[in-house]
């Protein structure tokens, strides 16, 4: 055991090629950054893939809600096609609550939190490592909930058009509930408060996301769907660069 | 004399109106094996959180490894490992991809090598595919010590490693503890237990009311017992 310290001290590749002022394990900032984004996203990938706790509960809860709508409304072909996308969107808005609280909840209450933190990276890439999972988890759920709403409800929802907005509104829920997780998780009402928090501020998302579905669903002309589309990137945009900056200050004690 | 790893001044730390640090000095030598002491309360955690750059100070100057905190926090977290009673593992992976991902996060070169060689000195070779959820409290906290010293860090923070450990564990925590501090490497660590922090340590500190009460080392402390120097400082 001592020999293999007493090497390390000399010998580690760490002293040998670290860099002056940055430490002795270091390589250059902009890949350092992107490492970790993908380092993180690759932990909580693998952890979630071999505990199913989060996409499990995220995946149950949105096959009954649409299996709850679909019972409690018995809505004719028509009526369907009009309020399919009120109900998708509700569906991952809530799912996604669902999963943004455990994400976060599962780093604080392992103590794990503190971990990341002590890691020497900008802090804002375990923000962007927390969303990329995030998102994915959410994509993996939506992925499996649109065929299965469209078997139950008997509409075709595949057009490439939803797809891009349900990616966009996705990126922008996950961008807005991955900060305000973080925010939320360090107080005793965690639970209650992220949807507190979340929902007023994703609500342009969540309208706009909304929208455009209705639009390409109905098969209106893009011209209409465009606003909506533009102003869920101009929402992305400004959260993204927003979470950017402040994250580091969210995660100060 | 060499310039201190860890310098400390006039450090205030106050949280919601209660002041817990009040106008703290602290310095330490490189390969110095510093044991804070103190009662529950005393801000032993709060100040090694402020060591660690995870909280701010409200008042004064600490520097570690030569940088200032917090302005230059990246840097002093490269070259620092933590370890605390909580493990800060991930359940739901791996001993071996725990450590690929915190060799990831610190950028360490050679990973697969330095993962082998931190699973040697632990002793978890054997067990290294295993999830760490599986493992007793005993190898998670070796584990723990392998991910604090992954990134061959100068500066190690042990806030009360022994919690929640039986003595066998608190055994081999101890020599492993030895062996990390036999490096060379500057040590400060919280600690209740005063017999294990005496045999451990090079110098003791007292943190009571916010401030260093009183600092002794092993040499001073002679052959008078730690226990006794411990309930003096905090009866006076």
């Amino acid at each position: 055991m001592d020999e293999i310290l007493s090497k390390e001290s000399s010998e580690h590749p760490a002293l040998r090629q670290g860099e002056a002022g940055t430490g002795r394990s270091t390589s250059l900032a902009a890949p350092r950054f992107l490492r970790a984004v993908g380092a993180i996203a690759w932990k909580d990938l693998s952890a979630e893939f071999r505990s199913r706790e989060l996409f499990s509960a995220m995946m149950v809860f949105s096959l009954l809600v649409i299996l709850i709508f679909n019972f409690a409304l018995e809505l004719d072909i028509s009526t369907r096609r009009t309020v399919t996308s009120g109900i998708l969107w509700v569906t991952f808005a809530f799912a996604g609550t669902l999963g943004l609280n455990r994400s976060l909840s599962m780093e604080k209450d392992q103590g794990c939190l503190d971990g990341l933190l002590l890691a020497p990276v900008d802090r804002a890439a375990i923000y962007f490592g927390k969303a990329a999972s995030n998102l994915v988890f959410m994509l993996i759920v939506e992925a499996i909930v649109l065929p299965v709403y469209s078997f139950l409800y008997g509409i075709n929802l595949f057009h490439p058009g939803l797809v891009v907005v349900i990616l966009l509104g996705s990126i922008g829920y996950t961008a807005v509930g991955t900060l305000l997780a973080t925010m939320s998780v360090q107080t005793r009402t965690r639970d209650v408060l992220l949807p507190i928090l979340l929902f007023p501020v994703v609500l342009p998302v969540l309208i706009a996301a909304v929208k455009a579905s209705s639009a390409i669903l109905a098969g209106d002309d893009p011209t209409s769907i465009m606003p909506w589309v533009n102003l869920m990137l101009v929402y992305d945009v400004i959260f993204i660069a927003a979470a950017f900056m402040g994250f580091d200050f969210i995660v100060q004690e | 004399m060499e310039r201190a790893v860890i310098e400390v001044r006039n450090l205030v730390k106050r949280f919601s109106g209660k002041t817990v640090l009040r106008g703290l000095n602290f310095d330490v030598q490189p390969g110095e094996f510093v044991a804070l002491l103190g009662p529950n309360g005393a801000g032993k955690t709060t100040f090694l959180r402020i060591l660690a750059s995870l909280s701010q100070p409200t008042l004064g100057h600490v520097r570690v490894a030569g940088y200032s905190l917090p302005r230059e926090s990246a840097a002093v977290r490269m070259r620092l490992g933590v370890l605390s009673h909580m493990p800060l593992l991930y359940g739901d992976l791996t001993a071996q991809e725990n450590l690929l991902f915190f060799g990831r996060m610190y950028g360490v070169k050679e990973l697969a090598r330095r993962i082998d060689e931190v699973l040697v000195m632990t002793g978890l070779s054997a067990r290294r595919d295993d999830l760490v959820r599986t493992f007793s409290r005993g190898m998670q906290q070796r584990l723990a010590i392998g991910r604090a010293v992954l990134h061959d860090p100068e500066v190690m923070l042990f806030d009360e490693p022994y919690t929640g450990l039986d003595q066998d564990a608190s055994l081999m925590l101890d020599k492993l503890l030895q062996t990390v501090a036999a490096q060379g490497r500057t040590i400060v660590m919280t600690s209740h237990d005063l017999a294990r922090a005496e045999d451990l340590a090079t110098r003791f500190d007292i943190l009571s009311r916010g401030t260093i009460a009183a600092s002794t080392s092993r040499k001073q402390l002679g052959r008078s017992n730690l226990l006794a120097f411990y309930k003096k400082t905090l009866a006076a």
